[in-house]
């Protein structure tokens, strides 16, 4: 009996055991539900996406990993940047330039990279900023800011643009201004003030921007613009508020219009009328900072004079789409079919169709004009109405299998929606008060619909308390599956104002490991040792000088005399990855130098005491860095002190 | 003797890809390069494997005092391999040509194939001398001077086959692509020898 018990526990057992495999094997499902596994790049592994993140009011872009939420690197764009030395080194220092002269601090908006065919191509990212009105273009294969261009005549820049085939950048005028501007009362705004809509033609080989016109609008607020795609190639859609004209408590004077408007330009056509000398000059004066990747050496160049455009003189070329209470986000679908247009304060969300606004603009259909500008029929161009979506709706992205994704600021979530069918199909909570959405490629013909973030205004307890500030929080949600998936929490730089995702594939081999020393374009830069020196010219003396591992060159300097401006030339020898080297000076009223392999940065200093001074290597290059040191005698003025320099007595 | 002459033919033949490929690699991997940092050794000088390696190995070993990487100029090898194998691939072809029309005996084969290894054997010997000195003749002001346990300089020397731990550097030691081309073209010229004494009996009967 006992060895039947035997056996028939045994054989139980088995059976378990069997089951249990069989479970384990079914659970690779429940496996594969396991969110942290999902989020987790393994150490030394890479991300599958590059995350461009607007910075805000930090001025600058951010560089995340996704779908890990691991901050790369930060850009310096519109803001100073101490860490880098940006915008306080004499080669940066142009890119902040304007006709106001320099700006320490600018406000980053959206971010877009440059298309091909309406499908992302890595070869650039775009960006604006909303204070000064700038744009700026970063090159992928150094990560940095290329190139800075100021919007004149303009207020507020904010509606921003790249067309499918990156032709031009589109910026828009948010704050509605006297253009060009004037000394004239504030209270005859309405009528009086215009709204610019300018066009930034793109170089095709290099990037490069240049103003090409200005189409100029009434006064009433651009807010959001895309660009028409596939279909809709050739037009462009950008939201107004304010279509009231108010000029002072706008919360409520902005917010009286049962309806605002859309724009809907072709831009195709106002090329054309510009080709064929149509347009006016009119007075402008804006900077165009232009930096050398190889001399590490922005130059910055005022430009007068600005092409213009009064849509009223391109029958055909600019309408206005009617759209309920005060819209923001205008998104234009992979197809290029549909145009959703957010109300903010409208209970519900409107699809605009690209096909009966044609048809519509064809059969002259227009209910009445705004200033000489056709506006056509709500119901004629209408595609589609989702209901009861949620409150507060800002922005829509797209997965490229026929779903919009759309944010809701006030309700605090993110609504999946069918675009065949306006029905709801999901909606998942954001934290809290979610702006901007990004999917990769979402804003494109293809999208890589895998991923979705939620870029939230509000953070409140989502993370260790750090006092009364807290930086902005992101989500990303899984959406390859019917319902979306909160997988991830992480904060961000600033105030992120959209974000542009891409496969890494597509631009990390395009990374440059170091600047080539033989490319070296700089003004003052020394390609060896040997040609290291020191040279007095007047008051000004300037010191070529190089780094390697672990030591200046030269590391002891005499002859400099109180009241000299002093320049340090510093080139960084190394042809080795990772190997910067960095620079400073006791008493310099300025940043550190942070100098990449092969490169060249020049930082002022001007002694003020007499006294012999040390300088170091700033970023911790080598087991000797500590080492990596040197002196500067600094003698009484009018001392006239001969110049001397030296490295290990030589 | 046909099979046995194409043999010894293609057999040195193959040392030409000498003047392509290099004889041998050495790759110095640590935790701070990931992507190990190599030089590729030419019958005719040192490369980089990538463009700027040489200058950062030799940015490396001025911590521990090493001379610079020479160059093709500095080493009198470097005139003296070149010649030496072409004239041996010369020779080796001249013999396989005289061997397919039977002309001479297949002992020449071998004869080709001892001398050739002997020449290996001198310069492998010469290029360990080369090693040696390298990673032992050190500048005495060095940065970091290290002895081992029994208070002698250690040695930085890079293995002349295999893989050694140095510091913090792992040190690889093999032939190129040039190396094995000439691996693979000896061994078919002693195949010539075996094959050609065969061919050579059934012409004899």
């Amino acid at each position: 009996m006992k060895k039947i018990n035997l056996i028939l526990s045994s054989l139980i057992l088995a059976g378990l055991f069997i089951s249990c495999g069989g479970d384990s094997g079914e659970k690779s499902g429940a496996f594969s539900d396991n969110v942290a596994e999902r989020v987790y790049v393994a150490p030394g592994e890479h991300d599958e996406f590059y995350g461009f993140f607007s910075g805000g009011f930090s001025g600058q872009m951010s560089v995340y990993g996704l779908p890990s939420g691991r901050l790369l690197k930060v850009i310096p764009v519109f803001s100073q940047d101490a860490e880098k030395g940006y915008g306080y080194n004499e080669g940066t220092k142009p890119m902040l330039n304007t006709s106001y002269g320099f700006i320490p601090w600018g406000d980053l908006h959206h971010v877009d990279i440059s298309q091909t065919n309406g499908e992302l191509d890595g070869r650039w990212v775009f960006t604006h900023e909303n204070n000064t009105p700038r744009v700026a273009r970063i090159d992928l294969d150094t990560f940095e800011t290329g190139e800075i261009l100021e919007i004149p005549n303009s207020a507020g820049n904010h509606s921003f643009a790249i067309t499918e085939n990156t032709e031009y950048l589109i910026a828009g005028t948010r704050f509605a201004i006297p253009s060009p501007q004037r000394d004239m009362s504030i209270d005859e705004m309405k009528g009086n003030f215009k709204g610019p809509l300018t066009f930034v033609k793109i170089d095709q080989e290099t990037g490069g921007m240049e103003l090409a016109f200005q189409v100029v609008m009434p006064g009433f607020n651009f807010d959001l613009a895309h660009p028409g795609r596939n279909a809709s190639h050739g037009w462009m859609f950008a939201t107004t508020y304010n279509s009231e004209e108010a000029n002072t408590l706008l919360e409520v004077n902005a917010s009286q219009n049962d309806k605002d408007f859309i724009v809907a330009l072709n831009w195709k056509k106002i090329e054309e009328y510009i080709n064929n000398g149509g347009g006016t000059m009119m007075d402008a004066e804006y900077a165009h900072n232009v930096y050398n990747h190889h001399s590490s050496t922005a130059t910055s160049t005022m430009k007068k004079g600005v092409k213009t455009v009064d849509p009223k003189d391109i029958p055909g070329a600019v309408f206005f789409m009617p759209i309920p209470k005060s819209p923001h986000g205008c998104d234009v679908d992979p197809t290029g079919e549909y145009i959703v247009g957010s109300g903010k304060l409208a209970a519900e969300l409107t699809v605009f169709s690209y096909s009966k606004m044609i048809k519509a603009i064809e059969d002259k259909n227009y209910d009445g004009d705004a200033y000489g500008i056709p506006i056509l029929n709500y119901e004629d161009i209408l595609g589609g109405i989702v209901e009861q979506p949620g409150l507060g709706p800002l922005h829509t992205e797209f997965d490229g299998k026929g779903n919009a994704y759309t944010t809701f600021f006030i309700s605090s979530e993110v609504v999946k929606w069918s675009l065949d069918d306006y029905q709801v199909i999901d909606r998942k909570p954001t934290y809290y008060s979610v702006g901007h959405l990004m999917i990769p490629g979402g804003n494109s013909r293809k999208p890589f619909g895998k991923y979705l973030v939620a870029m939230n205004k509000i953070t409140k307890d989502r993370y260790l308390p750090t006092g009364p500030e807290m930086n902005h929080s992101a989500q990303l949600y899984d959406i390859t599956g019917d319902k979306m998936e909160l997988l991830l929490d992480f904060p961000t730089i600033g105030e992120p104002h959209y974000a542009a995702g891409i496969p890494a594939d597509l631009i990390k081999e395009n990374s440059k490991k170091i600047y080539r020393l033989d490319e070296n374009e700089h003004e003052h830069a020394v390609r060896n040792e040997s040609d290291t020196r020191v040279e007095r010219k007047g008051n000004e003396v300037h010191v070529y000088m190089t780094m390697i591992r672990s030591h200046f060159a030269p590391d002891n300097i005499e002859g400099i005399q109180v009241g000299d401006k002093v320049y340090f030339h510093v080139t960084n020898l190394e042809q080795d990855f990772d190997v910067p080297h960095g620079f400073a000076m006791i008493g310099a009223n300025t940043a550190e130098l942070l100098v990449m392999p092969g490169a060249t940065k020049t930082m002022l200093w001007e002694p003020k005491r007499v006294g012999v001074y040390p300088l170091y290597c700033t970023d911790f290059c080598s087991a000797l860095h500590q080492e990596m040191q040197g002196y500067v005698r600094v003698s009484p003025a009018g001392s006239n002190p001969e110049i001397k320099w030296s490295l290990d007595g030589d | 003797m046909k099979k046995s002459g194409l043999l010894m033919i293609l057999g040195s033949a193959l040392l030409l890809g000498l003047f392509y490929y290099p004889l041998w690699n050495i790759q110095l991997g640590a935790p701070q390069y990931p992507e190990p940092l190599g030089m590729d050794i030419y019958i005719s000088g040192i490369e980089g494997e990538e463009e700027f390696d040489i200058q950062n190995i030799d940015g490396v070993n001025h911590y521990i005092g090493m001379k610079k990487i020479p160059k093709a100029e500095e080493m009198w090898e470097f005139n003296i391999f070149p010649m030496v194998i072409g004239g041996m691939a010369g020779l080796g072809i001249l013999l396989g040509a005289l061997g397919f029309f039977s002309k001479i005996n297949p002992n020449w084969f071998l004869g080709w194939f001892l001398l050739m290894s002997v020449l290996g054997i001198l310069g492998m010997y010469d290029f360990n001398v080369w090693l040696l000195d390298y990673g032992t003749d050190l500048d005495p002001n060095a940065i970091l001077k290290l002895t081992d346990k029994e208070g002698n300089p250690l040695s930085y020397k890079p293995p002349l086959f295999g893989t050694d731990k140095i510091l913090n550097f792992t040190a690889s030691s093999y032939p190129g692509m040039g190396g094995y081309m000439m691996f693979a073209g000896m061994t078919l010229t002693l195949l010539a020898f075996f094959v050609g004494r065969k061919e050579y009996k059934k012409i004899k009967i």
